[in-house]
């Protein structure tokens, strides 16, 4: 999929300091029924954000406008559970970029990248030292720079590096994605297919 | 595709390796350095959720499915479990089953939409048409496709636009898992099944304790384990955060598959046989962890939070926030959502649901188990029963063998088979504040409906449920 290049990305964050956020949660079933990929923003997080009658709750964190940004910083174990990529897409359809945490489920993980979402592993200290601040002044702001692998409080400068292999970092940067490199090696799979037994 | 290159397969050294190294290595077409393998996906299993949006992809790139005999299309997530003969009434759902038959005909991908005889839950079908086979790599864009991990295959759950990747190119791109091996020893004990088994370690190892990680079962409780039991531990293996896991293929794997209608045969069969024999952990090969748990100390389970590894045995109390690992905040929501509280029993609680079926716990063995409990009972008069086969074959199977009239006179209807409300796509919604007792594999919030409440538990603790209307011990009735 086509999607913007990532570098460096300043923003105010949106926290939401829930533990084991599914992708349920992130999505419900109920809203994978497009056959298209626009659109999943509405529906982001639905069963906390709305009511039944379809008001918004007041109490969840995207309908209070002090908080905005286009970082997403959750608790540990974040995108656990199903692979629907719809997940992603409705965090980055909603107008997120980058999602922070202590923990991330793998297939949450990958899907991100491979819609142009960067996930930041941060340890458990700078992620609550993150939670603090935004608590204290909602439009405190985080720099995410990904040619230098950090993540940094701005009004404080307390800064810490995160971990992406070179190759989706490469990818992340020019707006690349999995198909176009394995397209670019289709004679090699051809002929490793060919020797398959099965 | 039918002559066995075993030269490929066999190591060269004497290194002792791991099944899963085995499977995986063998499958590697190119090594990215500070990159992801170049993955090679035997078989690829498609169905309407997730697809359509990677057949626009390969559209607007003008791309082909290279081997679209690699892949096998079947309708479950979205499809009605009653009147599957008449038209989907719902409009969004209607129009994904026609896409993934409409692009499986259009790339010649074989596809098992509603009313074909084959037609199932994708984890159930595979396997039992045999289709999934030891030493493969398998996926699909659905997290329990590690249930085929049974076979001794590597397989798991990818997202839509990693199925673009295996439509397009056969392959995937992923940094090869850590290696952890779960042993489970000595003699479960009475009304213990393969679901509380994986309910345990789950509850032991957490919701998220086996992210980045491929695990091995082994141990006798696994050896003497059916296909079906196998497969239901396999399944819930993304409960706890691994990609998959998988189980050393045996004589019972082999008596499993031989004679289904994809596996191989004759000559082929022989020599497909010779290679499933060395996939098996050599000993000395070293994991990345290890665990080991005793047999004995495993009862019948049940869930009472939000994730897969809020569970405890039947008989005990709710834990304390002080017992568990996540934060005080999180294990608070999660209990106000069940409506229950620290401490107290979870027998004796009311149930509103049962679900018998998912790619968890709709094989026939899970339907035998069922009505081991409830023949000669009656369903409780104010539990809603939803019973769903995983497949049209193991409909005929219940129907075959006496099952359906147990359940008939119980007072249960039997469904047709899909996903139902496992996820709750279709019409099959637990309503809001409901407690379900469901043999399926996620209890997250809103999961089987908004704001229903789900108890993940047995075909047997389903079964005593739903004739007293309680959570019981389902020891008390055997």
């Amino acid at each position: 999929m086509a999607y913007d290049k990532f570098t460096i990305l300043k923003s105010t964050a949106v926290p939401l300091p829930i533990e084991n956020v599914d992708t349920d949660q992130i999505i419900p079933a109920r809203f994978l029924k497009a056959t298209k990929r626009e659109g999943f923003g509405d529906n982001l997080f639905r069963d906390w954000r709305y009511n039944n009658d379809n008001t918004p709750k007041k109490d969840f964190v995207l309908n209070n406008p002090i908080y905005s940004g286009k970082i997403l910083v959750g608790g540990k174990n974040f995108g656990s559970g199903s692979s629907r990529e719809h997940a992603a897409w409705a965090v980055y359809d909603y107008g997120f970029r980058c999602v922070v945490s202590s923990f991330f489920a793998d297939i949450f993980k990958n899907n991100s990248i491979n819609v142009g979402i960067l996930p930041v592993q941060v340890s458990p200290q700078f992620l609550h030292k993150i939670f603090t601040a935004i608590e204290k002044d909602p439009k405190a702001e985080l720099e995410v720079n990904l040619p230098d692998q950090t993540i940094t409080l701005v009004a404080t400068g307390e800064k810490e590096s995160f971990d992406i292999n070179g190759y989706k970092k490469h990818n992340l940067m020019n707006g690349f994605d999995d198909i176009d490199y394995l397209q670019s090696m289709k004679g090699e799979i051809k002929s490793f297919a060919e020797s398959r037994a099965f | 595709m039918d002559v066995v290159n075993t030269s490929k397969f066999i190591k060269m050294n004497n290194k002792p390796s791991t099944l899963f190294d085995k499977v995986w290595d063998s499958h590697v077409v190119r090594k990215i350095e500070d990159g992801p393998d170049v993955f090679f996906i035997d078989r690829h299993f498609i169905h309407e959720v997730t697809s359509p949006v990677a057949f626009l992809g390969l559209e607007s790139r003008g791309l082909k499915v290279i081997y679209p005999e690699r892949t096998f299309a079947t309708a479950d997530h979205n499809t009605p479990t009653i009147n599957q003969h008449l038209p989907v009434v719902d409009a969004l759902s209607a129009k994904q089953l026609k896409a993934l038959e409409e692009n499986s005909k259009k790339y010649g991908i074989s596809h098992w939409g509603l009313g074909n005889p084959k037609n199932g839950i994708v984890h159930v079908v595979g396997p039992e048409n045999g289709i999934t086979l030891p030493g493969m790599t398998i996926v699909c864009g659905d997290s329990h496709t590690s249930t085929h991990g049974a076979f001794g295959a590597i397989a798991f759950g990818i997202g839509t636009s990693e199925v673009e990747m295996v439509l397009s190119s056969q392959c995937i791109m992923q940094p090869k898992p850590l290696k952890m091996r779960i042993n489970v020893n000595g003699k479960l004990g009475k009304g213990v099944t393969p679901k509380d088994v994986i309910l345990y370690i789950i509850a032991k190892i957490s919701a998220s304790g086996a992210t980045g990680y491929f695990v091995e079962y082994a141990g006798d409780v696994f050896e003497k384990m059916t296909m079906e039991g196998r497969m239901t531990v396999c399944n819930m293996s993304i409960e706890m955060g691994a990609r998959g896991g998988m189980i050393a293929p045996d004589e019972t794997t082999f008596n499993y598959i031989k004679g289904r209608e994809k596996a191989p045969k004759g000559a082929d069969w022989d020599k497909q046989l010779a290679y499933w024999k060395t996939l098996k952990t050599d000993a000395g090969a070293t994991f990345d962890k290890e665990y080991t748990y005793d047999a004995a100390d495993i009862e019948p389970m049940i869930t009472f939070g939000t994730n897969p590894g809020m569970g405890i045995g039947i008989s005990k109390l709710i834990p304390t926030a002080k017992e568990v690992s996540d934060g005080a905040a999180t294990y608070e929501k999660s209990l106000n959502y069940m409506g229950f509280a620290e401490n107290e029993k979870m027998i004796g609680k009311k149930v509103d649901y049962v679900f018998v079926g998912s790619c968890t716990n709709g094989r026939i063995e899970d339907f035998r188990a069922f009505a081991s409990i409830i023949k000669g009972r009656k369903k409780a008069e104010h539990v809603t029963a939803w019973i769903v086969p995983g497949s049209h074959i193991v409909r005929k199977q219940i129907q075959d063998e006496g099952i359906l009239d147990i359940l008939t006179a119980a007072g249960f209807q039997l469904r047709e088979p899909g996903c139902s409300a496992c996820l709750a796509m279709n019409d099959d919604k637990i309503p809001a504040g409901k407690y379900a007792v469901s043999t399926s594999n996620r209890n997250f919030e809103g999961r089987q409906g908004p704001g229903a409440r789900t108890l993940l538990a047995s075909p047997l603790v389903a079964a005593a449920a739903a004739v007293t209307g309680y959570v019981t011990d389902p020891r008390d009735l055997i």
